[in-house]
């Protein structure tokens, strides 16, 4: 790996972090529910962002059944507080 | 000449994070901050898809595509997740008597 392409990701990663800060604080903050729900959602695809900017800072493809795991549990969490956002219960 | 590339691709989507952090951290009504996270699950996810493409293919043998699967996957969750929030939020919103938003023009609103 190149130190250019090194710096980059550096870069890259505390951007990242810096996003899901802001994130964690409109989930701490979050007037409503539903801020919160979206406050969640969007830092888990933060990070699976981070998981796949680490595979390829350590060359390696493991990193990408963790990133896609993080994508689909991301969405069923989300799902379900949504769901009890809506109806009161997860599953009827 | 890949390095540059992918260092590219990787500070545009990290910067593309940030704006959709701000975004979900500055804007001051919900139906607002439901359109800054879609920036880093749609156009972020995609350019971090590429740069790991361009990685892996030019480190392995033939094109290592399989990191794309991530992106069609989200391209279907992402859509969905958002819509059922939507409802959520009209919902909770209609319950408390809080102001609604405006009804699109000619649009059904009946949900």
């Amino acid at each position: 790996m190149s130190p250019l392409l090194g710096t980059a990701i550096a870069i890259t990663l505390v951007l990242y972090a810096l996003a899901m800060a802001l994130g964690l604080l409109r989930l701490m903050r979050g007037p409503s529910a539903q801020d919160r729900v979206l406050a969640l959602d969007f830092m888990f695809v933060v990070a699976m962002l981070v998981m796949l900017v680490l595979a390829v800072r350590y060359d390696s493809s493991m990193y990408f059944e963790g990133a896609l795991l993080m994508a689909l549990f991301g969405f069923v969490s989300s799902m379900a507080l949504a769901k009890f956002l809506l109806r009161g219960e997860v599953i009827e | 000449m890949t390095d540059i590339i992918v260092a590219v691709l990787l500070l545009a989507s990290g910067c593309l994070a940030f704006i959709a952090a701000i975004g979900l951290w500055r804007l001051p009504d919900f139906f607002l901050r439901m359109h800054a996270p879609a920036l880093a699950s749609t156009l972020a996810s995609w350019l971090v898809t590429l740069g790991s493409i361009v990685h892996f293919s030019m480190r392995e043998p033939g094109l290592s595509l399989h990191v794309w699967l991530i992106v069609i996957l989200l391209s279907i969750t992402a859509p969905v997740t958002t819509l059922v929030l939507a409802r959520a939020a009209l919902f909770r919103r209609r319950q408390a008597g809080d102001p609604l938003p405006p009804p699109l023009r000619g649009g059904d609103t009946r949900s």
